[in-house]
């Protein structure tokens, strides 16, 4: 039976915190990038021009499926060979996640744009709303409330999705742990104490997305 | 001619194969109410788009207050630069079957933005022009609600309002009481014929015989993409010269109370009877 000691951690919380600051690092990055990417991307998918949604297309289904863990490595052991200069770990892992996360992004916005009923369409312009004015005031409004779900359930896959970076000795949560259980010998208490300093930072995320969802839900 | 507020020259509109406008020629003066009139697919509602520019003319001139809408290219067509278009849609108001608002604001709001972020005007500016717009379509103690707190008739009239606030030279209303409760088709229409009385040039397509009759300067009848019979409301509604026209205002008016039979007209075209088509 193994006798669980998580003494340790106390003592060396430094590498816990700064494992959870190299998270934190990577996710709002990737996020932050992964959402303008996502949103020019969906006005890519939707543009009028045939050659703008094929690259957009092309885009999402190349970075859809292809697993994030390849990008990373492809990215952090070819473009050396390839170009003589070698990516750290970080941009290495920051450029990966957020084309990733752009790629699922961009599905999210252009489904929600999607959503929106000609006639709204048809309402702004008869107004004198040009295609800008039409997709912000009246467009993007109504498609940010009905994919609040979705792009909820995006922003956690994309923060858990951030772990591979361990796979390059980036020092995010991961990473930090495998080096504390190497040098502790306690594997159980070090990835248990991972596990939940995620779910200390994606529960307060959903729960706030929940508050939003309900505080939009009274109108339209 | 100076009072000439709309003046549409031949025009065509084609969906891919499909030949729906085939020479409009219409003329609307102002403070003119013109009813259009016609069957299902006649092509109202592509004509009224058309003139809005929400689908784009084929062949054909449209004069808005006695300008050429577009730039005539070397061939003869007409181009429509998108710029233009959107100024011009501030001149022609429309209001649609399934009203349109905008469900995240309110009522205020809806007819609002349009004046704040077009004309200019201050948030103030804006609160003032949608009071006076909607009190004139008698929703004010609405202002603050959203479309979904409203009835179809009171979302309907905000709509109107909306249109109103960009102060247009003229109104488009399609069908804007075909997906309204009977009993809300009424205050609709009440709203509509007191705009008509404020002067304001009118294009209607809508089902409501009564209406048409009581309050429409000029009827038209549309059939298969032309103007098929037009002429004053007596003329078209009680004694159309045409067969088509004849079959359609018949299958309009199947099924009427004993009294209204029994009435000589206008008794059938009675503002608040409904007809079903
Ligand atoms: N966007 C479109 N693409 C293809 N065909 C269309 C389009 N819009 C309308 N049509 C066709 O054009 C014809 C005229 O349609 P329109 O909506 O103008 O008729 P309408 O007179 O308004 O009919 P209703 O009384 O049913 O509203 C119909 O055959 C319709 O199917
Ligand atoms: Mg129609």
């Amino acid at each position: 039976m193994h006798e669980w000691d998580f003494a340790f951690l106390i003592d060396q919380r430094h590498f816990i915190l700064q494992g959870l600051l190299g998270t934190l690092r990577l996710a709002v990055v990737s996020l932050v990038a992964g959402t303008v990417i996502g949103l020019v991307g969906a006005t890519a998918r939707l543009s009028g021009s045939a050659i703008l949604r094929a690259v957009g297309t092309g885009y999402v289904e190349f970075f859809r499926n292809i697993p994030v863990l390849v990008q990373i490595f492809w990215l952090y052991f070819s473009i050396p060979i390839l170009t003589g200069v070698q990516p750290n770990a970080y941009a290495a892992a920051a450029i990966a996640t957020s084309l990733y996360a752009g790629a699922y992004l961009t599905e999210v916005f252009r489904s929600g744009i999607a959503s929106i009923e000609k006639g709204q369409w048809d309402g702004a312009r008869a107004v004198g709303f040009g295609h800008g004015m039409t997709m912000r005031y009246v467009v993007l409004p109504q498609a940010f409330r009905r994919v609040l779900p979705a792009f909820t359930n995006q922003v956690l896959e994309i923060v858990k999705t951030t772990s591979v970076a361990s796979t390059i000795a980036y020092a995010e949560l991961l990473y930090s742990a495998k080096l504390l259980s190497e040098q502790e010998f306690r594997p159980i208490e070090a990835y248990t104490a991972v596990g939940a300093a995620f779910i200390l930072v994606l529960l307060p995320t959903s729960a706030i997305a929940g508050m939003m969802e309900r505080r939009l839900a009274r109108h339209g | 001619m100076a009072d000439e507020v709309l003046r549409v020259e031949g025009l065509h509109k084609h969906y891919g194969p499909l030949h729906v406008l085939r020479g409009i020629d219409l003329t609307v003066r102002r403070g003119e109410a013109v009813v259009i009139l016609g069957a299902s697919g006649s092509g109202k509602s592509t004509l009224l788009r058309c003139l809005n520019f929400l689908e784009m003319p084929g062949a054909g001139r449209i004069h808005l207050e006695g300008r050429l809408v577009g730039r005539e290219a070397r061939d003869g067509r007409i181009r429509y630069p998108n710029r233009e278009l959107s100024a011009l849609r501030m001149r022609v108001g429309m209001v649609f079957q399934q009203f349109n608002l905008f469900p995240h604001m309110t009522a205020e709001r809806n007819v609002m933005i349009g004046p704040m972020k077009l004309r200019g005007l201050s948030e103030a500016e804006a609160r003032r022009v949608a009071a006076a717009n909607l009190e004139k379509v008698g929703i004010l103690e609405k202002a603050r609600s959203y479309p979904a707190q409203l009835s179809g008739g009171q979302q309907q009239r905000v709509a109107i309002a909306r249109a109103l606030a960009m102060e247009p030279s003229m109104m488009l209303f399609d069908e804007v009481t075909s997906a309204l409760d009977p009993e809300l088709v009424g205050e609709v229409l009440l709203a509509m014929r007191q705009l008509r009385e404020d002067g304001m040039t009118m294009l209607i397509v809508t089902h409501e015989l009564g209406f048409a009759y009581n309050v429409a300067d000029r009827v038209v009848f549309m059939e298969h993409g032309v103007i098929h019979e037009e002429g004053t409301p007596q003329q078209v509604l009680l004694n159309p010269q045409r067969p088509r026209t004849r079959d359609f205002l018949r299958s309009h008016t199947l099924f009427r109370l004993p009294e209204q039979m029994h009435d000589d007209p206008p008794g059938p075209f009675a503002l608040t009877t409904r007809e079903q088509g």
